[in-house]
């Protein structure tokens, strides 16, 4: 029988809620890896992520601060935890993180913490308000958008859009508005959230679609999972979902990947209008919350990534199953304080 | 008219276009159609065979027939015929 390497994975994104970050699932993955055996150490910002209390996933995590803290607290902080743990690879989740996370890449690698996470540049081409010059870049459809500082400038782009807009935070949440009142909520809401700019945003009527895949940097697609999704929750995030064959979504994704040599893994948001016509809603620089369901239709997307980020080689995946469905649920745990009082303590558990 | 060969249709009616995500029910006669649309019958074909199986007049099945067509292209199950 053939003998696993065992690596030592660290994982963030561990807020398995209603809105929930993709950790969990990204671990689930990589249990289920063929090519290595692995310990996972889970990286939290908040004592109540529930992927903490997971023992039967996470063999051990550790608070890590805010990326508000800056990258040389985190690098610290990441060099203790490395010291402890001899990490192998670093799996960010967050949006929000992968600035700090890309910066440090070559720092932590040197010290053995690999990844494999986009360019600084792919990283920025894609935020939101670069969406509409990534479209014209690449000739990919987005709905029209603009960046605004002030609540004032949403009435020059009522007449522009026309109701209803979607109003965007920077990073997340997102509104879909019907009247000035309500726009100036969203902004008012969003804004002090994430801060500015605010993102207003054309409404494209249709079906929503996502795809999550994997790039190697060179402009080949390793990965693509295409999902309709079938149950949205009031945040927007799928609940249910199913893999389909949409030859055009397929193509699109293989545009993105080769025009713009993606590097790592990446979830398109999609709106696909009456005439059939796909829209790019969005770029995640990063696996998405429902990535099990790739797993589950063949496409490993965590491992290969892993993979990747050691250098080791990788066949492109080529097939999944379509018609599959995932669906979600909330499942209350019974912790002890003890725990509780530990990870929120010593920011160790 | 044809229904595109990648559509899933299982004996107890669920129909599931695995382009869209797209999922349906039907009832024994859309089933009936459905299974003669994918063999290829003529129009005039599946209307005389519902007619004698539902002991329906086929004035009644031919209008029948026609809406669900209409359904059938609404939800794009349907080849684009050249």
């Amino acid at each position: 029988m053939k003998n696993k390497k065992r690596l030592t994975i660290a994982v963030t994104g561990l807020n398995a809620i209603d809105s929930p970050g993709p950790g969990v699932a990204v671990i689930r993955g990589l249990l289920e890896a063929r090519d290595f055996d692995c310990r996972i150490i889970g990286l939290a910002y908040e004592s109540l992520e529930p992927g903490i209390y997971m023992h039967d996933l996470i063999d051990k995590t550790y608070h890590i601060p805010y990326p508000s803290a800056g990258t040389e607290v985190l690098y610290n902080r990441l060099m203790y935890i490395n010291e402890k743990e001899k990490l192998d690879v670093v799996i960010p989740n967050f949006d929000a993180e992968l600035y700090s996370f890309i910066k440090l890449a070559d720092k932590l690698k040197q010290a053995g913490i690999h990844s494999f996470l986009p360019t600084m540049d792919q990283f920025e081409a894609r935020q939101k308000v670069n969406l509409p010059d990534f479209g014209k870049k690449y000739n990919i459809h987005v709905p029209r958008s603009k960046a605004i500082y002030t609540v004032n400038e949403i009435h020059s782009l009522e007449d522009e859009y026309g109701w209803p807009l979607v109003i965007k935070g920077k990073y997340y949440d997102a509104s879909l508005v019907y009247s000035s009142d309500q726009a100036k909520t969203a902004f008012n809401k969003i804004s002090a959230k994430w801060g500015l700019p605010i993102i207003v945003q054309e409404f494209v009527h249709g079906t929503e679609y996502n795809v999550t895949g994997l790039g190697d940097g060179l402009g080949n697609t390793m990965a693509v999972v295409p999902m309709r999704k079938q149950y949205i929750t009031d945040k927007g995030k799928a609940w249910g979902g199913i893999t389909i064959t949409d030859q055009k979504a397929l193509d699109l994704t293989a545009h993105f990947l080769k025009s713009t040599k993606w590097r790592g893994a990446f979830e398109l948001e999609l709106m696909k209008n009456k005439a059939g016509e796909y829209y790019l809603l969005e770029i995640n620089p990063r696996i998405p919350a429902w990535i099990y369901l790739a797993v589950g239709v063949g496409q490993n997307i965590p491992e290969a990534l892993t993979k990747l980020a050691l250098d080791w080689p990788v066949e492109a995946f080529t097939t999944y199953e379509a018609g599959k469905m995932f669906i979600r649920y909330a499942w209350d745990m019974i912790v002890d304080l003890n725990e509780f009082q530990q990870i929120s303590t010593h920011g160790e558990l | 008219m044809k229904i595109k060969n990648n559509i899933a249709v299982s004996d107890n009616g669920f129909v599931f276009n695995p382009a869209s995500g797209e999922s349906f029910t039907v009832n024994q006669v859309g089933l009936d159609i459905l299974n003669m649309l994918r063999k290829g019958e003529k129009q005039e074909t599946i209307v005389q065979q519902l007619s004698e199986k539902y002991q329906a007049d086929t004035a009644v099945i031919e209008r029948d027939f026609s809406d669900f067509q209409a359904m059938v292209k609404q939800y794009h199950l349907h080849q684009n015929e050249e």
